[in-house]
């Protein structure tokens, strides 16, 4: 009697523990989905409007275009790369130990899922990693321009 | 060891097909025939189109005309600095072939700035500088807008021409021209294209070998 006590609660305890386990799972997929989704939208994206300058793999131009292999400066500028890609930029950079002075066109006309897209693809491609980045994110960073 | 010979086999192939290249390069261009007589008999010549005496300022606001390119291979193109659209590609394309002759007599560049307007000389040394070009040997040309597009089209045969409904103002072809010592275009290549310039890359090396051949 006891044995049986006992082997019905291991069962119980592993059938939580799965269910809560698909639980989890199932959560952090659908993240995992949006972010696969945002990337290959985002890779598309690059492929249209920042490709030509900034390279294939994202090493940009001599002086000419700044590279985004520059870890640091884009995890330090998260928040920022969604104005920097809506408005462009007008001013002296400093990347990778290198002076820039960039005119980058702006792009207005991409909305803040098209901005986040691009974010998701550059931010986690050319060795950059700072994972997902959502349209209201970028919906919020747009409202705090410091360029 | 079987494997061994396969890939020595599979590569000894591709070598084959890699020498099979053609070793001569067309003259394109009009051409015109010309008769004329030689002892009484009628020889008839061919004249190839070559390209007409030009004279523009470069990045140094020195003045550069057709004699700086005697006796040289040139590649040929069209562009200008505030560009964003195949430009960027094309001279990415255009330094690495730059780097593969840098420093040869033989090879030289030549970049018109189709923006007359805002691409003086001291524009296009920055330009210059900014892709780390020094000396002579790559000319990024300026001249006035009628010059530039009329030899753009009757010289190289490419297409550059000032458009209001462009979003940039401006249209032209991404392609880079050949020309050898005489003046005659033997190549035109889409910039933009890995595998064309490749070509190019492969045909001016011809091209400087025909030059050998020649002076023997």
């Amino acid at each position: 009697m006891r044995r049986r006590q006992m082997r019905n609660r291991i069962l119980l305890i592993s059938f939580f523990s799965f269910s809560l386990f698909i639980l989890f799972e199932s959560c952090s997929s659908e993240e995992q989905i949006n972010y696969q989704r945002y990337y290959v939208n985002g890779k598309g994206l690059y492929e249209q409007h920042c490709q030509n300058c900034h390279a294939k793999d994202g090493t940009g131009l001599k002086s000419l275009y700044p590279p985004l292999t520059d870890t640091s400066y884009i995890q330090s500028n998260k928040n920022q790369l969604s104005c920097i890609i809506k408005y462009g930029l007008n001013t002296k950079i400093e990347i990778a130990g290198k002076e820039y002075h960039a005119e980058m066109p702006a792009n207005a006309q991409l909305s803040d899922i098209d901005i986040a897209q691009l974010i998701v693809y550059i931010g986690n491609s050319f060795g950059n990693k700072i994972g997902y980045y959502d349209a209201s994110e970028a919906n919020a960073d747009l409202k705090n321009c410091k360029f | 060891m079987r494997i061994f010979f396969i890939f020595l086999l599979a590569g000894l192939t591709l070598q084959g097909c890699k020498n099979e290249t053609k070793s001569e390069l067309p003259i394109l261009g009009h051409r015109e025939p010309v008769e004329r007589q030689v002892e009484g008999k009628t020889v008839v010549d061919t004249i190839y189109q070559t390209i007409e005496p030009f004279s523009y300022l470069n990045q140094d606001s020195t003045l550069v005309t057709e004699k700086d390119f005697n006796g040289k291979i040139y590649v040929a193109d069209f562009f200008f600095t505030s560009c964003n659209t195949i430009c960027p590609v094309m001279h990415r394309n255009m330094l690495n072939v730059y780097e593969k002759f840098k420093g040869n007599p033989k090879v030289k560049f030549l970049s018109h700035s189709i923006d007359s307007k805002y691409d003086v000389p001291s524009k296009l040394k920055k330009y210059a500088d900014k892709l780390g070009i020094e000396g002579t040997q790559w000319e990024f040309v300026h001249g006035s807008s009628d010059s530039i597009y009329n030899v753009s089209a009757k010289n190289y045969l490419v297409a550059a021409y000032e458009d209001k409904t462009d979003p940039q103002g401006f249209v032209h072809q991404g392609w880079f021209i050949l020309v050898d010592e005489n003046k005659h275009m033997r190549g035109a290549y889409d910039g933009t294209k890995d595998d064309q310039v490749e070509q190019m890359v492969a045909d001016m090396q011809i091209l400087l070998n025909e030059k050998k051949t020649n002076e023997k």
